[in-house]
């Protein structure tokens, strides 16, 4: 176990390795010159050459990429030769010239809101799904069983933007049973975090908990067929041991791995559902940064998302280490 | 739990009409369709037939495994003195495990995999029977040795995946017999098997059997280990019971053609190399579309001899001998002559 820890975490060091050269010269491939962005309407070229200096984007693409990693470990300076060199401190992942800001300071502050958006989100979709899921699967074919079905249907066929503003629409602005959203930290204001948060929680989950409700019925009709769930029931355990114990048990495993592998989609969906609840989260920032052209920005939100969803890949395979037995090796 | 005594003049085992249906859109598939049997206590009852012949259908029913939901359940299976069909189902779950045990096909999946195996049985005593997870995990010990695991200590917390295929049978039986049952029904318990396990496993449940004083059900398709170990031979075919009789007399006197089909189509090793396999013609009949007459007819190669009558009437099951039942439309003598033709075809001597 050990071991496999070992290898996984080296594995994780150098897939992240791989991600920042790609991340970098990707989006340092792309058209657009981020120099000419630098200066407004009143611009010549001397002053974006200037710029392009200051900005270390005149040095060759592997230089500036030398510098950007080595900033991450031992901080770096921008425009170390003007009268007002930059200082931007370990662990550096670039700075911002549109923001003046640099770009860790940027995503710490938005950070939070999209962690406590995916969480909530995240309860939410796992335990609704699930439990609906295993609802409809123990009652198959019977009224229940078609009730959640067809909810999970709705939840499918509902792009989130639509569902968000329909709940906009009602629950904010016709009935007025909720204030408009503006986002405190749970530690400040806990009333008026939930108020803000409960909407976008939902919408952000509604698609992933009518996907998780399908797979769940599927997963639990299927593990009830297995020979095993026979034996137990063989064994004269009761049908609440055989269900639990037995077949939930191996039934809801496999969605653990599925549930971790689309924590990435929580990420991509967080862009939508900040975006029409104007919360300042990680996606909003990511929209914002796409069109004002911040590639420091980009490439960092782009970077520490990555590292993210890696890191809770690693987690969801430990943990279904720890589930099945099977899967513990070397 | 069962009482015995007031029983004595009863076998301990009575199924009277047993049948169990299947609503399906296609119509009802009668997948097992009027079953009488009797069985004395300690003895070993083979139900032998092909895939589908509804064989392990009857043996779910006898343990209370066919899901009341899904499937109509009707007759009588008497199991010391108590009728088992109509009995609440939380009074077959505790006879379930205790009285009456079962051992599956294919023991690569009927272990659960997350569980260590020494766990499953200490879970399958304390069941039926309080008692200390310490204690449970000693006797467990004690009976996974008698099955003979080796390094027992050490195996009892493997998981299933970490044993052979025939040590997970020995699991199973373990498992099964852990609770001393009156009765166990093993279904198939060899054919997911090596052939060298398999004389193995079967020699370890009748060995238990005998220490045990446990009744058995044996379900096989494999008329090769029948002769073995059972007492009592019941030949089933689409449902249907078509022969029954005590194992030497289905042997050496068997009637019906289905009968002395699967006879023909065990491979034997004193048999020429170059002779072909007699295997029986055609394929099962589907369950819903059943023949009109006798539900063997089209795969029978002595029907024409019938005078018509296999085609329009089905058969009874009726004596032809002491303790012998057949269900063939064919004349007593007849069938006993084709009997014999087969029979010496299949010793190699001239007819």
């Amino acid at each position: 176990m050990f071991a496999y820890l070992v290898r996984r975490v080296l594995g994780m060091v150098v897939l992240l390795f791989l991600l920042s050269i790609a991340v970098f010269f990707l989006f340092n491939l792309l058209p657009g010159d981020p120099a000419r962005l630098t200066c407004g309407k009143a611009c010549t070229p001397a002053i974006i050459e200037a710029n392009r200096h200051r900005l270390g984007l005149d040095e060759p693409v592997l230089t500036q990429y030398e510098k950007f990693v080595a900033g991450i470990f031992v901080g770096r300076t921008f425009s170390p030769d003007s009268p007002e060199p930059i200082q931007c401190h370990a662990p550096c992942l670039g700075y911002s010239f549109t923001r003046h800001e640099e770009v860790l300071t940027t995503i710490e502050t938005a950070a939070p809101v999209t962690f406590w958006l995916a969480i909530g989100a995240f309860i939410i979709w796992i335990v609704t799904g699930i439990t609906l899921g295993i609802v409809a699967a123990l009652n198959r074919g019977h009224w229940p069983d078609r009730l959640v079905m067809g909810i999970s249907l709705v939840g499918y066929s509902f792009p989130s933007f639509f569902l968000g503003l329909i709940l906009i629409f009602f629950v904010i602005i016709r009935w007025q049973i909720l204030p408009f959203p503006n986002y405190v930290s749970p530690f400040d204001n806990p009333v008026q975090f939930l108020q803000t948060m409960i909407l976008p929680w939902i919408v952000l989950a509604s698609l992933q908990a009518a996907f998780y409700i399908r797979l769940t019925r599927n997963q639990v009709l299927e593990v009830f067929s297995e020979d095993y769930v026979r034996t137990a029931r063989a064994k004269g355990l009761p049908e609440r041991v055989v269900v639990v114990k037995h077949a939930l048990r191996a039934g809801l495993t496999p969605i653990v791995t599925a549930a971790g592998l689309d924590l990435a989609y929580l990420l991509g969906g967080a862009i939508i559902a900040e975006n029409i609840f104007s919360l300042p989260g990680l996606g909003s920032l990511a929209v914002t940064s796409v069109l004002q052209s911040d590639l420091p920005l980009i490439t960092g939100i782009t970077l520490v998302t990555a590292t993210i969803i890696i890191v809770a890949n690693l987690v969801v395979d430990m943990l279904y280490a720890v589930v099945d037995p099977r899967v513990r090796v070397g | 739990m069962i009482s015995s005594g007031q029983s004595l003049d009863r076998p301990f085992l009575t199924v009277n009409n047993l049948g169990v249906a299947f609503p399906t859109e296609d119509g009802l598939v009668r997948a097992v369709d009027g079953i009488d049997l009797t069985l004395e206590r300690g003895k070993t009852l083979a139900i032998v037939g092909e895939s589908g012949s509804g064989k392990s259908v009857t043996a779910q029913a006898i343990m209370g495994l066919v899901n009341r939901k899904a499937a109509q359940v009707t007759g009588e299976i008497w199991i010391d003195g108590q009728e088992l069909i109509a009995m609440p189902e939380a009074e077959v779950q505790e006879l379930r495990g205790s009285e009456i045990a079962m051992i599956f096909q294919d023991p690569m999946s009927s272990l659960h995999p997350f569980y260590r195996i020494g766990d499953q049985i200490v879970e399958a005593i304390r069941a039926h029977r309080p008692m200390s997870p310490k204690l449970a995990k000693r006797e467990t010990i004690e009976m996974l040795r008698h099955v003979g695991i080796p390094a027992v200590e050490r195996r009892v917390d493997a998981y299933p995946h970490q044993l052979s295929g025939g040590m997970r049978q020995r699991v199973m039986i373990a498992m099964a017999l852990i609770n001393s049952p009156a009765l166990l029904i093993a279904d198939e318990p060899t054919t997911a098997l090596d052939v060298t396990v398999q004389a193995q496993i079967m020699e370890l449940i009748q060995r238990l059997q005998g220490e045990f004083g446990t009744t058995v059900i044996l379900i096989t398709h494999d008329l090769g280990i029948v002769a073995d170990v059972a007492d009592e031979v019941a030949v089933m075919y689409a449902g249907r019971i078509v022969e029954r009789a005590p194992t030497t007399i289905l042997y050496d006197h068997p009637e019906m053609p289905y009968t002395l089909g699967l006879l023909s189509s065990v491979p034997r090793m004193d048999r020429a190399a170059l002779e072909r396999l007699d295997p029986i013609r055609g394929n099962p009949p589907s369950p819903i579309n059943l023949p009109k007459g006798c539900v063997f007819q089209p795969r029978c190669n002595y029907s024409d001899r019938t005078g018509g009558l296999s085609m329009t009437v089905r058969p009874e099951l009726l004596p032809s001998g002491p303790d012998h039942l057949v269900r063939c439309h064919l004349p007593p003598e007849e069938r006993q002559r084709i009997a014999r033709d087969v029979l010496a075809q299949l010793a190699g001597a001239p007819q």
